[in-house]
Order: structure tokens, then C-alpha cells, then sequence
């Protein structure tokens, strides 16, 4: 039994599914990266130079902050209504249902984050030869925060209020995308060659994609166990 | 590696040696679950047969919930045995777990998604949209198929998570407090399709306060381990 729902894809599937229900709830990252990202200007200059000098690093912690916001809520329906228990029954390996969790989580968050950063762009001065580094790495960066952050997510799923857990837990696994992230934008803005940056954030991006989902399959685990 | 070998032929034997009905579907040993370091119910010994519905009893506060989540392996015993039709549950994982159907106080049931979509999700991959339909209708819960379940009753949620039964494949049933917030004729018709169920070669494992009106139910008590007395 369970065939239509073992795999991968119906897992994304139905995430998506009830992102979709629950629209509003499922914006709020972009939402808030859109509002604050307004706030900069205001609070720090609305002289383009500086902005575009500080525009780079500010992009990355918004959508990190954005992605960890998110983050939270990873597992708690679920684990909140019993489908948690049920995945963890099913007669099929772990990891795949639990990647598929995190690739729906990316889309919903990761994803249009990646496709709103130009216009921010624009609003902090970000020189136009950083857009496209930094939707690329954008891409490759909130993956690798979506993995990481779920590690985070599933570890404290079964705490009322595991949120500031998680975010000790998960910002200092968060340290090197942004490093890696950020610089790769910077360097495209300088003229440098930014596609070494770019090719360690791929490269972090591939180990998380095969190590996350066994920490959380394995963290699923422990939770459930007590 | 050479452990697998071993294993293989013997398993092979045991088949052929023993015709199925002889024997019993699940067999507990001596189980045991340690929370805390504390034991929470006595050493559980028991047997189920196909045909069987069998009542777990006891206090609240006794374990019968955990010992539904160590039946279905969500959570690991301390010490003591499950076999499945006499392989260990380590051992057979994937065969046991595909062969039973787990349905516990948080059935399962998503509240952005309607009965219909829930019980598609939670049944085999070639259940038909007619039988998914009839399966609902069946549990009264014609007309409500397309609503959110968040729109629903505490009972009607409890029949959405039940009517799993009549799309389920499964051989074990386990159900944790199954009669919570359901009518009396819902009560009914449930009870006709355990006793479907155990009449077709299934068993039935369940944890109910209530009296069933049903002919063929054994019971079995648990109770809470001394330790957890001489805590409090």
C-alpha cells in the first residue's frame, strides 16, 4: 500500500499542493524580503553608491533570513496532524519522501526569492552586472538553505517553541553559502571572474543534496522515537 | 554479507516446511519499552492469527498507544520480540510495513486537502476515483467529498482517516482509539467492516474503551510497569 504515495514527486506534489491552499501563509518569505529590502534605503542611504557598495551582502542575508523563516514550519504540520508518523511507516526509503519535502519547500520559497532578486536589485543600486550572478547563486544558495535548514527543522520538530533552537542550529551551517554566495556576486561586480564561487556553492549544493536528506530521515527518526 | 547468504535458503524452508496457516501472523515476545528508564507496561506476550480482532485494554495512562507505535515500528523496543509470520520485523521491514495499515489518534488527515484528496493520498497507488468515492459515501460522508477538511466535524475527520480501511490492502489493521468522536451508527458500520476484514484472512489490533458488539473479539489487558507507580 502507499504506492501513490511513497515516492518523490508525490511529495512535492502535494506540498505543493497545500501551498497552494494556504497561499498566503506560503508568501510571506518573499513578502518579507520585499518589505525589508524597502527599509534599506531608508535606514542606511539612499545614496546609489553606497547602497550598490552594500547591496550584494544585504541581498544574501535577507533571503537567508527569508529562507529561515520558512524554515520553521518544515515538518511541524505535519508532525502536528500524524502524517509524520505515516511517512516514517511507509515500506520505501526515508530520504526520498524527505527530498521531496525540501524540493517543494525550494519552489515555494527558494525559487521565488531567486526570481524576485532583480527587482530588489534595483531598488539597492546593485550594479547590473551582479544580476545575473546573483540569481545564479541565489538558485544554488537557497537549495543548499532549504537542505540545511530542514537538518535544523526536523532536529526541533518535536519542541513548541524550537525556533531560536533552530536558528542557533542552523545560522552557523548557513556561514559558508552566504560567504561563497555573496562573493560570487561581488566579484562579478569588480570585473572578477565570479563562476569560482559560484562552482563551490554547486559543489556544496551536490554534498547537501546527498547527505541532508539522510541527517533528516535520521532525525525524523529520533524524534519519533520518544 | 554471509549473514544474508545464510538467511536466504532458510527462510525458503520455513515455507515450504510450514504451510502458511500454521503460522501465526504476528508474534510479540517479552516486549518491552523503557521510557526514562522506566518500563511502561509489563513484559507484553501475544499472538495474532489471520481471523483475528483482538481488543487492547487498559488504564489510560497504561500504554496502549505506545505499544500500537513499537506494533507498527514508529517507535523501538527496549527489549523483546515482533516477529512477522515468523521473521523478526527488523528483518522482513519493507514486507511488514507494506502489509500494514496504522491508523493513530493524529490520523494523518490534512486539513488544506478534502476527504477525497486525503484518502487518495493515503490509499495504494491503484485504488479507481470510484472506489475512493464509494469508499467515503460508505462512511457517510457523501456530499462533503470536494470540502476542505478544515471545514469538517472532530467526527467527520475521524471517518476521512477511516475510510482508509475500505481502500486498504493491507493484512494487519492497527487502530489506535478508532470509535473517537463517531457516532453510534458510524460505530456500526466500522465494526461490520472489521469483522469483513477478519473474515477474509486479515487481523485486527485495536485499542478501544468501548464495548464492540462484535462475536469474535479477544481482549488483552496491559498494564503500567510497577516502575512508573513508585515514581509518583
Amino acid at each position: 500500500m502507499m504506492g501513490a504515495s511513497g515516492g518523490f514527486s508525490a511529495y512535492v506534489r502535494r506540498d505543493l499542493l497545500l501551498a497552494y491552499r494556504r497561499r498566503g501563509e506560503a508568501a510571506s518569505p518573499i513578502i518579507f524580503f520585499l518589505l525589508v529590502s524597502t527599509l534599506i534605503p531608508l535606514g542606511v542611504s539612499p545614496d546609489s553608491a553606497r547602497l550598490a557598495e552594500l547591496a550584494p551582502g544585504i541581498i544574501w542575508v535577507m533571503a537567508l533570513l527569508a529562507t529561515l523563516l520558512s524554515t520553521e514550519s518544515l515538518f511541524a504540520s505535519d508532525y502536528q496532524d500524524g502524517s509524520l508518523e505515516q511517512m516514517l511507516i511507509t515500506p520505501q526509503l526515508l530520504v526520498l519522501p524527505v527530498l521531496g519535502k525540501v524540493t517543494a519547500h525550494w519552489l515555494v520559497t527558494g525559487l521565488p526569492l531567486t526570481l524576485v532578486s532583480p527587482v530588489i536589485g534595483v531598488m539597492l543600486s546593485l550594479p547590473t552586472a551582479g544580476t545575473v550572478p546573483m540569481m545564479a547563486s541565489l538558485a544554488l544558495g537557497t537549495a543548499c538553505l532549504s537542505l540545511i535548514g530542514a537538518v535544523g527543522a526536523a532536529l526541533t520538530v518535536s519542541l513548541r517553541k524550537g525556533g531560536l533552537l533552530l536558528s542557533v542550529l542552523v545560522i552557523p551551517l548557513y556561514m559558508p553559502v552566504i560567504i561563497f554566495g555573496s562573493a560570487s556576486v561581488q566579484s562579478a561586480i569588480d570585473g572578477l571572474n565570479w563562476f569560482g564561487p559560484l562552482a563551490v556553492l554547486g559543489a556544496m549544493l551536490s554534498a547537501a543534496i546527498v547527505l541532508c536528506p539522510l541527517a533528516i530521515a535520521g532525525a525524523l527518526r529520533l524524534v519519533s522515537n520518544n | 554479507m554471509p549473514i544474508l547468504w545464510h538467511n536466504v535458503p532458510r527462510k525458503n524452508n520455513q515455507i515450504a516446511e510450514k504451510s502458511l496457516p500454521t503460522e501465526s501472523l504476528l508474534t510479540v515476545d517479552e516486549l518491552a519499552y523503557e521510557r526514562d528508564d522506566c518500563n511502561v507496561f509489563n513484559p507484553i506476550n501475544l499472538v495474532v492469527e489471520a481471523g483475528d480482532i483482538l481488543q487492547i485494554e487498559g488504564a489510560n495512562g497504561a500504554g496502549k498507544t505506545t505499544l500500537m507505535r513499537l506494533l507498527t515500528s514508529a517507535l523501538q523496543q527496549t527489549s523483546g520480540s515482533i516477529a512477522y509470520q515468523g521473521q523478526s520485523i527488523a528483518q522482513c521491514r519493507y514486507e511488514y510495513l507494506a502489509d500494514i495499515l496504522y491508523i493513530g489518534h493524529q490520523s494523518g488527515t490534512k486539513m488544506g486537502l478534502s476527504p477525497a484528496e486525503n484518502l487518495r493520498w493515503m490509499s495504494p497507488a491503484s485504488t479507481s476515483k470510484a472506489d475512493i468515492t464509494h469508499a467515503l459515501e460508505n462512511l457517510g460522508l457523501a456530499g462533503y467529498t470536494d470540502v476542505p477538511c478544515y471545514s469538517l466535524s472532530a467526527g467527520q475527520h475521524r471517518r476521512v482517516a477511516l475510510a482508509r480501511l475500505a481502500t486498504s490492502q493491507a493484512k494487519i489493521w492497527y487502530l489506535d482509539e478508532p470509535f473517537t468522536a463517531i457516532d453510534k451508527q458510524g460505530v456500526k458500520a466500522i465494526e461490520k467492516q472489521l469483522q469483513n476484514h477478519a473474515e477474509q484472512g486479515g487481523a485486527v489490533v485495536l485499542s478501544t474503551h468501548q464495548d464492540l458488539a462484535l462475536d469474535t473479539v479477544r481482549k488483552y489487558s496491559i498494564e503500567a510497569h510497577a516502575d512508573r507507580g513508585a515514581l509518583q
